[in-house]
C-alpha cells in the first residue's frame, strides 16, 4: 500500500471511531450514571438534621400526674400551659370544618355546604356519625373542648372508651370494681403523658379512613404508607426516608399546610432556597423547580407536567380504593335486614345502609390541569342533571402559569338530587332519624337539608357525579417513575385528554405527513419504474 | 455503448468524501432516529432516540459550519450556481435517453462535478431544506429556553415535512447513483475520489469558466 493511501485510511478510521465514541456521551446522559440530580442533593440537604427534640418530658409535668375522669379535664391541663393552643386551634379548618374559618361563612367545608359523593354530607356537625373524626371530646363537635390528644398522643390508647368504662363503673361500690377503675386510671395516667408532634397515625386515622374506611377516599392515602415499604412512599416509606405527614404539612398556629376545599395548598411554588419559611409543601420546595440533572430534557417538562405525573405511576399500589359509590341501590334487605356484601380485596360491594361500591387497585390516574385550586359543587348550586356532575374537579388550563398536568383519582357514582331545585342533597344517614336508621332516602334528606337550611322540594332522583381527588402522595423511586412512552406514543397516550398541547411521538400533522410519505411514495415507484425501464432497455445496449 | 476508452480523474478531495458520508451517516441516522420520536416506530426507545438525534443534530450543526467554511474558502461554492443551460437535455437524457444507452450529455470534470440538474437538486437541498432543517430543529431543541416564536405543533411539523423530503431526496439520490458509467462508478468515485469518464467528452468552457484557476 503506498503511504499516501495508508495515512488517508488511518484518517478516515479515526475520524469515523471518533463519530461513533461520541455516540456513548449521548447515552451516558441518561441517569444511570453520572452525578447526582440537583433536585436530590437539594432535598438531601434540606432534611439533614431532621431529628426533632423536646426541652420537656411530659411524664414529669405535674398537671398531668393525677387521677383524671374525663377527656375535658385533660384538655384543662394542657391548656394551664399551653395557653393559646385552644384559642388557636378553634381558628383551623381542623375545628370549624369551614374552609374559611368563620362561622358565618358556611360556603365550603364539611359542616358548610360542601358535599362529596360518599357519605354525601357532614350536616353542619348534626351527623353525629361524622364527628368521630372531628377533634373534640365525646363527638360534641364545636360546641365541645378540644381533644388535643387526637394529634398529640402517640399511645394509640382509647381515651374515650376509657372514660366510658370509669363512668360506667363509678357508681359500683364492689372492690373488685374499684380495682378495674384503679387500672385504668394508670393506664390513662400513663398513656396521657406520651406527648408527640402527629405521627402518621394520628393523621391517619381520619385522613386514611375518611369516607368510613382505609382508602375508601384517596387513593394514595391509606395505612399502608405507614409501613416498611419504600417502593410504595421514598418520602414515608419507614425503610425510606421515614418522614411523618408533617415534614411536609408544616404549621402556623395550628395551621395545617395543605389545600383546603377550593385553596390551593399554595399560590406559587417556591423553593426554601427562594423562601424558607414557605411552607414544604410543594415538590418544590425542596427538589427545586428543575430538579433533574443538567442536561436532561425532563427539566424542560417541569413548565407543564408536574411531578406526581411520572413520579407516582399508579395509586392504591398496597390497599385498594373505593372507585364507584352508588346510593340508588342502598336500602335492599335480606330477611328484612340490612346485609353487607363482600367482593374482591376482601371490601364491601354492597351495603345496605350506602349502597354499591367498587374497588380498585395499581389504579392509572385520571390526567387534567390543575393550578391546585378546585371547584366544589354545594348542595346550594344548581346543576344539570342530564350531565354528570363535577362536584369536585381541577381548575386550571394551559395559560394559566401555575397550572401543570396532574394525576386525579375520580371517584364515581350516584347521589340524590332534588328534581325541582336542581341541587344536590344532603341526607342524614346516622342517629334515629337518619338513612342508616330509617331507610326512608326521603325523610333522610328532609331531615338532612334541614340541618343546613337548604330547603327541599320533596321530590329526589339520582345524578351521576365525579369527586377529584388530587394524587401527590405515593411517590416513587426513581427507577418507577413513568417512561417517556407513556405519554410520548400515538395509541393510548396517558395525556391522550390533555388536547392542547403538541407531544413528540403523540400528535402529527396529517397534512403534513402525507404529503411528505406521498412524495417518498412516489419517487420509490418512480425510480422503480425507471430502474425497470433501463433493465429491460438493456440501457440501450444492443444484444 | 460506444468504444470510446475510459479514463479516471481525481473528482474529490478527501475532505468532501468525508464530509459527504458523514452527513450521509448523519442524515440516516437523523432519520431512523427523528421518526422514532415522530411516533411512526419503536427501534431504541424514545428516550434513546431523543439523546441520539439531539446528539447527532448538535453534531450536525458544526460539521455544517466547517462544510460552509470549506465550500467558501476553496471556491466550491461556484459548482452549486444554478444555470439552465444544458438543464433541458440533461432532463430529456434522463427520461429519454439513457434507455437508448445514450451518452451522458455532460460529463464530469473536476471544475464542473455536478450537471445542470444536480446544480439545482443539491443548491435547493444545501440553500433550504437543509437551513429549515437545521433552524426548526434548533428551535425545537431549544423551545423551552427561548421565547416560543412558532408554536411546537408547527415547528415539529414543517421538521418533519422536511426530513420527508430529505427521504425523499435520498431515495432518488441512491437511485441516481446506479446511472453512472457502470452501476457503482459513481458509488466508488465518492469513496477513492476517482471516477471513471469517457476519454473524449468535451468540456465545454461555460462549465469550468467558474472554477477555471486562472
Amino acid at each position: 500500500m503506498k503511504p499516501r493511501y495508508f495515512l488517508k485510511y488511518c484518517l478516515t478510521i479515526i475520524a469515523v471511531t471518533a463519530f461513533f465514541c461520541s455516540f456513548q456521551a449521548a447515552f451516558a446522559s441518561t441517569p444511570e450514571n453520572s452525578e447526582e440530580a440537583l433536585g436530590r442533593k437539594l432535598a438531601k440537604q434540606a432534611v439533614k438534621g431532621s431529628k426533632r427534640w423536646s426541652t420537656i418530658d411530659h411524664a414529669k409535668i405535674a398537671v398531668l400526674n393525677k387521677e383524671f375522669t374525663s377527656g375535658e379535664q385533660i384538655t384543662q391541663a394542657c391548656i394551664s400551659c399551653h395557653s393559646e393552643a385552644a384559642t388557636q386551634f378553634h381558628k383551623t379548618i381542623h375545628w370549624t370544618w369551614l374552609a374559611s374559618g368563620d362561622k358565618k361563612d358556611i360556603r365550603y367545608g364539611k359542616a358548610g355546604y360542601s358535599v362529596n359523593n360518599f357519605c354525601i354530607s357532614g350536616n353542619a356537625m348534626e351527623d353525629r356519625g361524622c364527628l368521630k373524626c372531628h377533634t373534640s371530646w365525646d363527638k360534641k363537635g364545636v360546641k365541645g373542648e378540644v381533644n388535643c390528644l387526637k394529634c398529640h398522643n402517640s399511645s394509640g390508647f382509647n381515651f374515650i372508651e376509657a372514660f366510658g368504662d370509669i363512668k360506667a363503673f363509678s357508681e359500683d361500690d364492689d372492690p373488685d370494681t374499684k380495682e378495674i377503675i384503679k387500672d385504668i386510671q394508670q393506664e390513662i395516667k400513663d398513656a396521657v403523658t406520651k406527648v408527640t408532634f402527629p405521627t402518621r397515625k394520628n393523621c391517619g386515622e381520619c385522613h386514611f379512613k375518611g369516607g368510613g374506611g382505609d382508602g375508601v377516599k384517596h387513593g394514595e392515602l391509606d395505612t399502608s404508607i405507614t409501613k416498611r415499604n419504600r417502593m410504595l412512599d421514598v418520602h414515608m416509606g419507614t425503610d425510606g426516608k421515614n418522614f411523618s405527614c408533617t415534614r411536609c404539612h408544616t404549621t402556623t398556629d395550628h395551621h395545617i399546610a395543605g389545600r383546603i376545599y377550593t385553596n390551593p395548598a399554595v399560590e406559587t411554588r417556591k423553593s426554601l432556597i427562594e423562601d424558607d419559611l414557605a411552607p414544604k409543601i410543594t415538590c418544590v420546595s425542596c427538589h427545586s423547580a428543575e430538579p433533574h440533572k443538567n442536561d436532561s430534557k425532563m427539566n424542560d417538562h417541569t413548565d407543564v407536567v408536574s411531578c406526581q405525573a411520572c413520579h407516582i405511576p399508579k395509586y392504591a399500589r398496597v390497599n385498594p380504593t373505593k372507585m364507584w359509590w352508588d346510593w340508588t341501590k342502598a336500602g335492599k334487605m335480606k330477611d328484612g335486614k340490612p346485609y353487607v356484601e363482600k367482593g374482591p380485596f376482601g371490601k364491601p360491594v354492597y351495603k345496605s345502609i350506602k349502597g354499591e361500591f367498587r374497588w380498585e387497585k395499581n389504579v392509572v390516574p385520571e390526567y387534567f390541569w390543575s393550578n391546585g385550586s378546585q371547584t366544589s359543587t354545594t348542595i346550594n348550586d344548581v346543576i344539570d342533571p342530564a350531565q354528570i356532575v363535577k362536584v369536585s374537579h381541577p381548575v386550571g388550563d394551559k395559560t394559566d402559569p401555575e397550572a401543570r398536568i396532574f394525576p386525579f383519582k375520580l371517584h364515581r357514582g350516584k347521589q340524590p338530587y332534588d328534581k325541582v331545585h336542581k341541587k344536590l342533597l344532603a341526607p342524614l344517614l346516622s342517629g334515629k332519624n337518619g338513612y342508616w336508621t330509617t331507610f326512608d332516602m326521603n325523610d333522610a334528606i328532609e331531615h338532612g337539608n334541614k340541618t343546613l337550611g337548604i330547603p327541599y322540594s320533596g321530590e329526589f332522583d339520582y345524578v351521576e357525579t365525579t369527586y377529584a381527588f388530587p394524587i401527590t402522595h405515593m411517590v416513587a423511586p426513581r427507577e418507577n417513575a413513568l417512561n417517556c412512552t407513556q405519554c410520548h406514543i400515538r395509541e393510548n397516550s396517558r395525556l391522550a385528554s390533555i388536547t392542547e398541547l403538541y407531544m413528540p411521538g403523540r400528535d402529527k400533522s396529517n397534512l403534513f405527513d402525507t404529503i411528505g410519505w406521498l412524495s417518498i411514495f412516489g419517487a420509490c415507484v418512480g425510480v422503480l419504474l425507471h430502474g425497470l425501464g433501463r433493465f429491460f432497455m438493456r440501457n440501450g445496449k444492443e444484444d | 455503448m460506444t468504444d470510446k476508452n475510459t479514463i479516471k480523474i481525481y473528482l474529490y478531495t478527501r475532505y468532501e468524501r468525508l464530509w459527504h458520508w458523514l452527513q450521509a451517516l448523519m442524515i440516516i441516522c437523523l432519520i431512523v432516529t427523528g421518526l422514532e420520536i415522530h411516533g411512526t416506530y419503536t427501534l431504541l426507545g424514545f428516550q434513546t432516540a431523543v439523546s441520539v438525534h439531539d446528539f447527532v443534530g448538535l453534531s450536525w450543526l458544526i460539521m455544517f459550519a466547517f462544510f460552509v467554511f470549506w465550500l467558501f474558502t476553496t471556491g466550491e461554492w461556484k459548482q452549486y450556481i444554478p444555470t439552465t443551460k444544458k438543464l433541458f437535455s440533461v432532463v430529456l437524457f434522463y427520461a429519454w435517453g439513457i434507455f437508448q444507452g445514450k451518452p451522458h450529455p455532460i460529463e464530469k470534470t473536476k471544475g464542473a462535478k455536478h450537471n445542470p440538474l444536480q446544480r439545482l437538486a443539491y443548491l435547493g437541498i444545501s440553500a433550504m431544506l437543509l437551513p429549515v432543517q437545521m433552524a426548526t430543529g434548533l428551535l425545537y431543541y431549544l423551545y423551552n429556553d427561548i421565547p416560543q416564536i412558532l408554536p411546537l405543533s408547527v415547528l415539529a411539523g414543517i421538521h418533519t415535512l422536511v426530513a420527508l423530503f430529505l427521504l425523499n431526496f435520498l431515495v432518488i439520490h441512491l437511485y441516481m447513483t446506479t446511472t453512472g458509467h457502470s452501476l457503482f462508478s459513481h458509488i466508488a468515485g465518492m469513496i477513492t475520489g476517482w471516477e471513471e469518464i469517457q476519454e473524449t467528452t468535451k468540456i465545454a468552457d461555460w462549465e469550468t469558466g467558474a472554477t477555471k484557476k486562472k
